[in-house]
């Protein structure tokens, strides 16, 4: 990529972007009959669109050589982390009316929003290692394995919409299965890995 | 974004950068509009505009012979608490033989008929009958309900509904005594409910209520809101409305009423009997095994407590005397 730091700002508007429309219809009263439920739905499912992308940059990159792709995943990962932030203050507002007490009850003894609220803690330190001085000064090996925590947020989020509806609507089940397949081709792809190298192992030992 | 320009840039030279930089910021300006078109059409098409629109077919005024008998507001046919629109009413709905979304079904549910509609009353009766819809409206005055509707996921509404207690039906028929309980079906026919073709649910959607629950005074067979037809999004073109319940016990567009001695099955129970009991009445005590039910949203109002039996507790609460509500849910 020649440019990566216009590139950056592409995706930097485009992100913004759903926040702006929200608070559009949001202003209009486009939103419906209960416009916090609705606010609340596309919160949720645009911070997993942008978790689910996140997700789909390291598989893509290696699938089709393209390293460029890199340059956004921080950006995307950060707008994911924004949308679950916004989401929660839309229920800790909206919902709970400002209340920790009502937030802490509900997330006891509601599992799917204890799932909602693992999967934005998970997040959290994730975000806050996102620079790039944090990484040096993490080292590349332990920050990595740090973000693998990415992966829970993603199963958490994921069984925090599929647990909401009365029935498990289309939406869930496309979250759903589209996070099964990102995290089952990792899955895979290290057991590769760690076959191909026990074979190596054994071939180069001496006859 | 930031340029960073060379500090010794000759005269010539910059008239070449110049044109170069304008050609160039073209070309982005375009692919930054280009992208956040095609971003912002993402965005609309998964979560539509709701926009007020205009109701897609006129509705026919019923005539209400009875309104608002002062004695009646004591025994809970009329609330003082102020009326949700009937926008709100007509484009949110939990009607999932045509969508599972509930901004959805009005649309969906424009082109729906309700004429000519037959209801079937049968069972264990004296005189089994099948109606024709303009038959069954004159079976008694039509009056104006203000109820309370709160629906299990924790919304409600108070809404107008125009109808006639459904004893007034089931004495017509003359239920013999070992009628015990009173099971409804909803139309099935996949061609005018779409959603009928898919497996969301086990079609027709079933309901039941005991005999008690079903003679209750409460208990409407509902056939218009604030004065008008009842749209089809809202069961077209005749709904039971039993307000001290959750709404899904309130079963829309019914075919056949039937008098039973066994607890008849209903849907959700069948579909998740651990979360909706036969019985579904508001109760903020117990919660639903996913949400709680202390609270609810009012539509167009706000978060606020939910009553015990929807506020209707002095009229229904002696059916349920000596029940385990929690074991009965």
């Amino acid at each position: 990529m020649k440019d990566p730091g216009f590139a950056k700002f592409v995706l930097l508007v485009n992100g913004a972007i759903p926040l702006a429309m929200l608070g559009w219809d949001a202003y209009w009263k486009e939103l419906g009959a209960n416009p916090v439920n609705s606010s609340l739905h596309i919160t949720g499912t645009t911070a997993l669109v942008f978790l689910v992308l996140t997700l789909t940059v390291t598989p893509t990159r290696k699938l089709t050589g393209w390293n460029w792709l890199s340059h956004f995943r921080r950006m995307l990962g950060l707008y994911a982390f924004f949308y679950g932030v916004v989401h929660l203050s839309i229920y800790f507002a909206f919902d709970q009316s400002f209340s920790m007490p009502a937030v802490v009850r509900d997330t006891l003894e509601h599992r799917y929003i204890f799932f909602g609220m693992a999967a934005l803690l998970l997040m959290a330190p994730l975000a806050a290692t996102s620079t790039n001085g944090m990484i040096k000064r993490l080292g590349a090996a332990k920050w990595k394995r740090l973000h693998q925590l990415v992966y829970l947020s993603a199963i958490a989020a994921v069984v925090h919409y599929l647990m909401i509806g009365k029935l498990v609507g289309p939406k869930p089940k496309a979250f759903g299965a589209a996070v099964a397949i990102l995290l089952g081709y990792r899955a895979a792809a290290a057991r590769l890995a760690a076959m191909r190298k026990t074979r190596l192992a054994a071939g180069s030992s001496p006859a | 974004m930031l340029i960073k320009k060379p500090s010794d840039v000759s005269g010539n030279e910059i008239t070449d950068e110049g044109t170069y930089f304008n050609r160039r910021t073209l070309l982005r300006a375009g692919i930054l509009a280009a992208s956040a078109t095609a971003t912002a059409w993402v965005y609309r098409k998964l979560n539509p505009s709701l926009k007020e629109g205009e109701p897609q077919r006129p509705l026919m005024d019923i005539a209400i012979t009875t309104t608002r008998p002062t004695t009646q507001s004591a025994a809970g046919f009329v609330t003082d608490e102020p009326r949700t629109d009937f926008q709100d009413i007509t484009h949110y709905n939990n009607f999932y033989e045509f969508s599972l979304e509930k901004e959805a079904v009005a649309d969906l549910a424009a082109r729906f008929i309700s004429r000519p509609w037959q209801v079937s009353v049968g069972g264990l009766c004296h005189k089994p009958a099948t109606f024709d819809l303009d038959d069954l409206l004159k079976i008694a005055p039509t009056e104006e309900r203000v109820y309370r509707m709160r629906c299990v996921e924790a919304w409600s509404m108070v809404i107008p509904w125009d109808g006639f207690s459904l004893s007034k039906l089931l004495d017509r028929v003359q239920p013999l005594s070992d009628a015990r309980y009173v099971a409804f079906q909803t139309l099935l026919d996949p061609k005018r409910m779409p959603n009928q073709n898919g497996g969301d649910l086990p079609w027709p959607y079933v309901e039941g209520l005991r005999m008690d629950e079903a003679m209750h005074p409460l208990t409407i067979l509902a056939s218009g809101i604030y004065g008008k037809q009842l749209p089809a999004q809202d069961g077209a073109p005749a709904r039971l409305v039993t307000p001290w319940k959750y709404g899904f016990k309130g079963i829309k567009s019914i075919v056949k009423i039937e008098l039973c001695s066994d607890q008849p099955p209903t849907t959700w129970n069948a579909v998740a009997p651990n979360e909706y009991g036969f019985y579904a009445n508001v109760n903020p005590q117990v919660d639903h095994p996913r949400w709680s039910q202390a609270t609810e949203r009012r539509i167009g109002v706000g978060i606020r407590p939910t009553l015990m039996f929807n506020g209707y507790a002095d009229e229904v609460g002696g059916m349920y005397t000596g029940m385990d509500l929690r074991a009965n849910f």
